[in-house]
């Protein structure tokens, strides 16, 4: 199971939070914070496990990180992971963001939470991995896009019919 | 002018959204929590308005500020309202904020369960895949239970997308709702086969997350997974599927066996890490759990040792460090195979990751031996002297610690070197384990006799040197240790050179600084320490000094008198007034020094920290024996006192035993006896249990102390432990030139003292003699103890409630709620769920394994059967258990696909028994009760007939036949040997088999061995209804349980052309018999709006309900399908025509039933008879059986060889029975039913199925 997922830049911002235990906002704070100040200490040339922080988990979770420029992407997993999938995992849904925002960087994740978490919801449900592939992930988001976005124009025709009459 | 104000409106309308939400904050970055306040305020603001997409955007809004750290629980309601719109774009809003911030404790989540399911059943697959995801975040009990019969027939829907999330949200309910796991468990096995590979990877997923927690209640899925990893491609699923036969092995080591082969051939074959990695990390567990008895076992550890070596030495750290935590796995069972690369491991101890140097520390516990200790020790504390952080030093104490200390000290030749590194260890600032570093010195000093004098000289020093510790406060974790260091002085006084020193450094004032418990030991050993000074001075003419002395004490002491803790208080002033007293003494001349050391005569031994618990009950002495008889029966009711103590093996884990001869051992004993007799403290042992310790190395083996002068007894100063290493070389040099010397003499003569050790280190450490033979007096423990059986799980555990057996028969009980008023989804009713308990009757052929199996839990009602049993399936199990032995890779596939008897495909494997696959030998209960019916129904979507046309042919009934057949097999327990014996008359050939379950008690009935059934031809489940050039339709129906006069049409619309279908109309000419369901208010001609538009390619599925009166006769019903067809340039109006054709069995709902139930249902006399011959069917048996299984909605009873009985229930409640035999090409099925005529046409849709083929 994956207990949490956090993306926070090389300052600790959070640009998304994702956990699938309940804390209280505070403490989700305090969260962040801690496996900030464990991961960002360490070098690029470590390896992405750690053994997990005191306020999330326990023995039985490990952080597991990948650092891409300026951002931090941390799931916290139990011991039913395996680590290098999960790794494998993390890189799957970045190039996932890069296709979908093509090219993607911090700004991206910055004004786009929302639609960072969408991606995110058909890669991971509820702490379990919903799927692997990519093209699966991209046709699925593209679809509900589509989707959205035809529903956003039919609500726009009345404002556009105003607007050019 | 006039767009501007358009603009504004709109600016009004969308005050920000949040990308400029974001911006703004990007820009105030000073003032940010007052800029963010003045958005929280418009975004109440927003969200007071009726318009839903303000609403949205705020809420959107405020899942960005949760994010930032704020609470956004006030905007709960306003979330569920945005979750309720019916537009995607709001509705995932909705939900996505919901999933952030809400939890079990937010009140409104009960609100939500309407619109949960409502969403859930939604034509719109993202509908229901976004409350889905929601779902998955923020289930409740509540929630779980009202939701979870939706949910499972989610996870048979159309669309793969729907049916994955559905089956990975199952495991969210299953810990909110444990009761939903048996009735749930079936179809989720099913879904282990779905032909999509997500939906399989989300089975496996959820199956792999249950089955660690409680691995034992999976065990019998083993053939299932087994047959999945060696099929799949999907490195996901294979590193899921190896993970979890790691954690079954443990409890079925045959498993292991079988899985050496595949999962060496994988390590061979992969080129994927972390697959590889996964194996290893399994074959080490399944190495584990065969302690011994494999051939090639050290072959394959020696595979996995290489595979990680090749990790480590990995430039990627990531591997390096995977390999390590491998390696520490199998460190434990196999410590040589890992000490061979003792080399790599030390390098990773220098590595720079922290990480990697944890993971190699915990390897060095496995490392050490006698030869190597102080090496590796030394090694770590200049680890300690260079670590920078305090939580990195105080695992490196930990460890130097726990690898010393390992074994009850094995690998410690010299102690004078243990206790200088602990003495050392104390100069550490700031670490937490003070009382580790305490608890050790008083081990070693309380234990090891000969190491007293050197040890009480290192703790005066301590003492002496006080000050360095405590220095500052804030870190007293170290001042632990003056308590060891103060209790050693005091207790072994007699070995310290100076105790006047020491007895005044244990008297300054600084100590009142001290914590409580700290000083209390003070005082007491001051008290001790004054004893042994008075009986130094007493001797001496002068009695001045001793005078002094007292003095030394009365004034001390006081200060410890003012104590505020309690302790401290009390010991003073008894000591104080004491001493007064021993001072009034002294002025009259008096010798005290004998009395006053009598009060502290005798020796403490180390007593095991459970050893009251296990202090066993005196011969004779009967604690429940009433000493005075008891006035009345009530009062008798006191606990047991065999509760009280509770057993455990005497801990005799001495190491360091010594080959003494039998006179010197038997003399040794007598005094130790005679000691122990004396001895106060000590608690006796029966005279019964001398025996068992005599068995084992006990304390009377210990061999007398013997000091080696070769190495001096002092040091000068603080210790150095480098000192010691480097005597202990020149040591262990001379030692060694001496034994050359001494080999040429005959063995025997060795030293006698010194006896050599028997303890099993390398054979190198042979040659390595401790520097003391040292008595490590063992704790002291009584014997005749059951080990406690402490149960270390933790009550709160929510995989706990998920314990639970899940081969057992569903009781009615447990079945899923069901909201009655659901219509159109219900495509499967809650008593199908049942399907469970059918299971049982397609348990395979191996019975004795089984029985053998049972007779653990049922021990008396099976022997006799099982005997039986035995000889009358004698030959074909020999032969069978002979090829089973064998147990080649292959064979676990094949044995699942034979057993899979009627099952429909893709799900075509029901698994076989456990036992049978796995061998002969006896194993856990009750395997196998893997749902038939499960299997059949195991396409994922609702199954229909195809469009079958009747044609009748009775035939003789043949009920007769059938009703002894199935009476005779479904009787009570009771009954069961009688009908068998009778069984085996009449049809010796028909292997029959008793077989119940352990929890209900309930009685079902294996079916006979099936001879070489090949895997199932795929079946379909939609029928076409029409078709052109633009669209085509295929639809399934379906029958509803909960309300017997509707059906439930489920259409799948798919357009085939280039262009855009929109404003589908589906409309049905009603008979008077049936009715098309339209909303209310419309006409009874008015079509049904399609909800949906198709784009190119694009297929969709529309469910639609009928009413029906009655249900006997089969149904025909025109129908259009209206649309638009519409290109870029233009749009054409177009219609379909379809017939929908209600056959009989579209009214049949496949429901399972026992088969005692079964055999009354005949009995009873209610149904008519009716049968049918069919000509010329060319297919195995089993394949009939899925057929009707699958087409017809039947459930298979029972099967014996060719012939079998089946059940299915109309929506009305009809009840039909089928008995279908099978001689060569023809088929015969005589069938009951309580309608004839909707038998009669039952059987004519069957006769037309098979004659289609």
């Amino acid at each position: 199971m994956i207990k949490a997922i956090l993306i926070f830049n090389n300052h600790g911002k959070p640009r998304l939070i994702r956990f699938y235990q309940y804390f209280a906002e505070d403490m989700q704070q305090q969260i962040i914070r801690e496996t900030f100040h464990l991961v960002s200490k360490r070098d690029d040339n470590v390896c992405n496990f750690l053994e997990g922080g005191s306020l999330i988990g326990g023995s039985d979770y490990k952080l597991i990180y990948r650092h891409y420029a300026t951002l931090y992407f941390v799931f916290c997993v139990d011991s039913s992971e395996s680590e290098l999938g999960i790794l494998d995992l993390i890189q799957v849904f970045v190039e996932t963001l890069d296709k979908c925002f093509e090219n993607v960087c911090e700004l991206d994740l910055i004004f786009h939470m929302d639609k960072v978490h969408y991606i995110l919801q058909e890669v991971v449900m509820g702490g379990m991995v919903l799927e692997t592939n990519m093209n699966e992930i991209v046709a699925q988001v593209e679809v509900q896009n589509r989707m959205e976005k035809s529903e956003v124009s039919v609500q726009c025709q009345p404002v556009a019919e105003l607007i050019s009459g | 002018m006039a767009l501007k104000i358009v603009k504004g409106s709109i600016d009004r309308m969308f005050d920000k959204n949040l990308q400029d939400l974001v911006r703004g904050i990007r820009n105030h970055k000073e003032d940010e929590a007052k800029y963010i306040s003045t958005c929280i305020d418009e975004i109440k603001q927003e969200l007071k308005q009726d318009n839903i997409a303000v609403k949205a955007n705020a809420v959107c809004k405020l899942t960005y500020l949760q994010m930032l750290g704020y609470d956004v629980s006030w905007a709960a309601f306003n979330i569920v309202e945005v979750m309720s719109s019916s537009k995607f774009t709001y509705k995932r809003i909705g939900y996505l904020a919901a999933s952030q911030c809400f939890h079990e404790s937010t009140d409104v989540i009960m609100l939500t369960t309407n619109q949960i399911r409502k969403d859930l059943s939604s034509p719109n697959q993202y509908d229901t895949g976004v409350a889905l995801t929601g779902l998955s975040c923020f289930v409740t009990p509540d929630l779980a239970r009202d939701l979870a019969n939706d949910i499972m027939t989610l996870m048979s829907h159309t669309k793969p997308y729907i049916r994955k999330k559905a089956v990975l949200i199952m495991y969210k309910v299953f810990l909110k709702y444990p009761e939903s796991l048996r009735p749930a468990f079936p179809r989720l096995k099913e879904k282990l086969e779905d032909p999509d590979p997500g939906v399989q990877s989300a089975a496996v997923n959820v199956i792999c997350e249950l089955a660690r927690r409680n691995p034992k209640n999976y065990l019998s899925l083993a053939p299932l997974f087994f047959k999945l990893m060696t099929s799949s491609t999907n490195n996901w699923v294979l590193i899921k599927i190896i993970k979890l036969f790691g954690a079954l092995t443990p409890l079925e080591p045959r498993l292991g066996k079988k899985l050496i082969e595949p999962l060496t051939n994988l390590i061979h074959s992969t080129s994927a890490m972390s697959l590889l990695y996964e194996c290893v990390n399994t074959v080490i567990a399944v190495l584990i759990s065969l302690s011994s008895g494999m051939p090639n076992h050290s072959a394959s550890i020696q595979l996995c040792v290489q595979k990680l070596r090749i990790l480590i030495e990995d430039s990627d750290q990531n591997l390096k460090y995977l390999g390590l935590l491998a390696m520490s796995k199998i460190l434990k069972t196999h410590p040589k195979s890992v000490q061979s690369h003792k080399d790599l491991i030390l390098q990773c101890l220098d590595d720079k990751d922290e990480s990697i140097r944890l993971r190699a520390l915990d390897l060095l516990y496995g490392m050490v031996s006698k030869k190597n200790l102080m090496e590796i020790v030394k090694k770590l504390m200049l680890h300690v002297d260079k670590a920078e952080g305090t939580t990195y030093r105080d695992e490196l104490l930990t460890k130097i610690i726990d690898i010393c200390s390992q074994s009850n000290y094995q690998y410690i030749t010299n102690f004078e070197w243990y206790i200088s590194i602990l003495v050392e260890l104390t100069r550490l600032e700031g670490t937490r384990h003070g009382h580790l570093i305490a608890s050790q010195m008083l081990d070693v000093a309380i234990r090891v006799k000969a190491i007293r004098a050197f040890a009480v000289a290192q703790m005066a020093t301590l003492l002496d040197n006080a000050h360095l510790l405590t220095g500052n406060m804030q870190r007293n974790g170290i001042c632990e240790v003056l308590y060891a260091a103060a209790w050693i002085c005091g207790e072994f006084s007699e070995h310290l050179e100076n105790p006047i020193q020491t007895l005044e450094a244990m008297l300054r004032p600084k100590v009142a600084t001290l914590p409580g418990h700290i000083q209390a030991v003070y005082v007491q050993n001051a008290a001790k320490l004054f004893a042994t000074v008075l009986k130094g001075q007493e001797g001496n003419t002068d009695s001045t000094a001793a005078q002094e002395t007292s003095q030394l004490m009365i004034d001390r002491l006081p200060l410890f008198v003012q104590s505020a803790n309690l302790e401290v208080q009390e010991r003073a002033s008894c000591i104080l007034q004491l001493v007064k007293y021993i001072q009034k003494l002294q002025q009259k001349d008096v010798e005290v020094a004998e009395e006053v050391s009598a009060l502290f005569a005798g020796e403490l031994n180390p007593v095991a920290p459970k050893a009251q618990k296990k202090v066993p009950v005196p011969e004779g002495l009967d604690l429940d024996a009433w000493i005075n008889e008891p006035p009345s029966e009530s009062e008798s009711e006191d606990e047991q006192p065999k509760a009280i103590f509770a057993k455990e093996e005497p801990k005799h884990s001495r190491p360091r035993h010594t080959e003494v001869d039998e006179k010197e051992l038997a003399r040794r004993r007598e005094a130790r006896k005679q000691e122990q007799a004396n001895n106060p403290f000590y608690i006796k042992a029966s005279p019964s249990s001398q025996k068992v310790y005599q068995d084992t190395p006990g304390v009377e083996h210990i061999p007398v102390v013997q000091i080696d002068l070769s190495v001096p007894l002092k040091v000068p100063g603080m210790p150095m432990s480098d000192q010691y290493v480097k005597l202990e070389e020149e040591r262990r040099q001379k030692e060694r030139a001496e034994k050359k010397k001494k080999e040429k003499k005959k063995r025997k003569e060795k030293r006698s003292g010194r006896g050599k050790k028997q303890d099993s280190g390398p054979e190198s450490e042979e040659d390595i003699t401790p520097a003391h033979m040292v008595d490590i007096v063992t704790e002291e423990m009584p014997e005749n103890a059951l080990p406690s059986d402490d149960d270390d799980k933790d009550p709160n555990d929510p995989h706990k409630a998920l314990d639970i057996d899940l081969d057992k028969p569903l009781a009615d009980s447990e079945k899923l709620p069901v909201r009655s008023h659901r219509a159109a989804e219900s495509l499967k009713s809650p008593a199908e769920d049942g399907d469970v308990e059918s299971a049982a009757i397609h348990a395979p052929k191996k019975k004795n394994g089984k029985e053998k199996r049972e007779k653990k839990k049922d021990k008396d009602s099976d022997r006799k059967k099982s005997k039986e049993e035995k000889k009358k399936k004698k030959h074909k199990h020999e032969e069978k258990e002979e090829d089973l032995l064998g147990g080649q890779a292959e064979e676990p596939a094949v044995q699942s696909e034979e057993t899979n008897e009627v099952a429909a495909p893709p799900t075509s494997t029901s698994v076989s028994d456990l036992d049978f696959w796995l061998s002969n030998a006896p194993v856990p209960s009750n395997t196998q009760e893997a749902p038939t019916v499960a299997a059949a129904e195991a396409a994922p979507v609702p199954k229909v007939a195809s469009g079958t046309a009747p044609n009748s042919e009775p035939d003789e009934p043949k009920d007769t036949e059938m009703e002894e057949t199935k009476s005779s097999k479904h009787k009570k327990k009771k009954q069961k040997k009688e009908k068998e014996e009778k069984e085996k008359k009449k049809k010796k050939k028909h292997h029959h088999h008793h077989h119940h379950s352990d929890g209900g008690g309930e009685e079902s009935v294996q079916n006979g061995t099936v001879e070489d059934e090949e895997p199932l031809p795929p079946m379909s489940n939609y029928c076409l209804l029409a078709e052109n050039s633009y669209i085509k339709m295929v639809c399934d129906i379906q029958g509803n349980l909960q309300d017997g006069s509707q059906v439930v049409v489920s259409v799948i619309f798919e357009n085939k052309c280039d262009s855009f279908l929109k404003s589908m109309e589906f409309n049905v000419l009603d008979s008077l018999n049936s009715k098309l369901q339209r909303p209310e208010g419309s006409g009874p001609h008015d079509g049904l709006t399609v909800p949906f538009q198709l784009p190119p390619g694009v297929s969709n599925e529309a469910r639609f309900v009928f009413t029906v009166q009655s249900i006997v006769m089969p149904q025909k019903l025109k129908g259009t399908l209206t649309f638009i067809v519409k290109n870029e340039d233009s749009s054409t109006h177009e219609k379909l025509d379809f017939k929908l054709h209600f056959t009989c069995t579209s009214y049949l709902i496949t429901t399972p039933c026992y088969s005692d139930a079964f055999a009354k249902l005949l009995e009873s006399g209610d149904l008519k008879g009716s049968s049918v011959r069919l000509e010329g069917v060319n297919m195995p048996f089993h394949h009939l059986l899925a057929r009707i299984c699958f087409h017809h909605h039947f459930s298979v009873v029972e099967r014996i060889d060719s012939c079998a009985s089946m059940y299915s229930r109309s929506i009305q409640g009809h009840h039909v029975c089928l008995l279908v035999k099978t001689s060569g090409q023809t088929v015969s099925i005589d069938a009951k039913c309580d309608e004839p005529t909707l038998l009669g046409n039952v059987l004519d849709e069957i006769k037309q199925t098979f004659s289609q083929c």
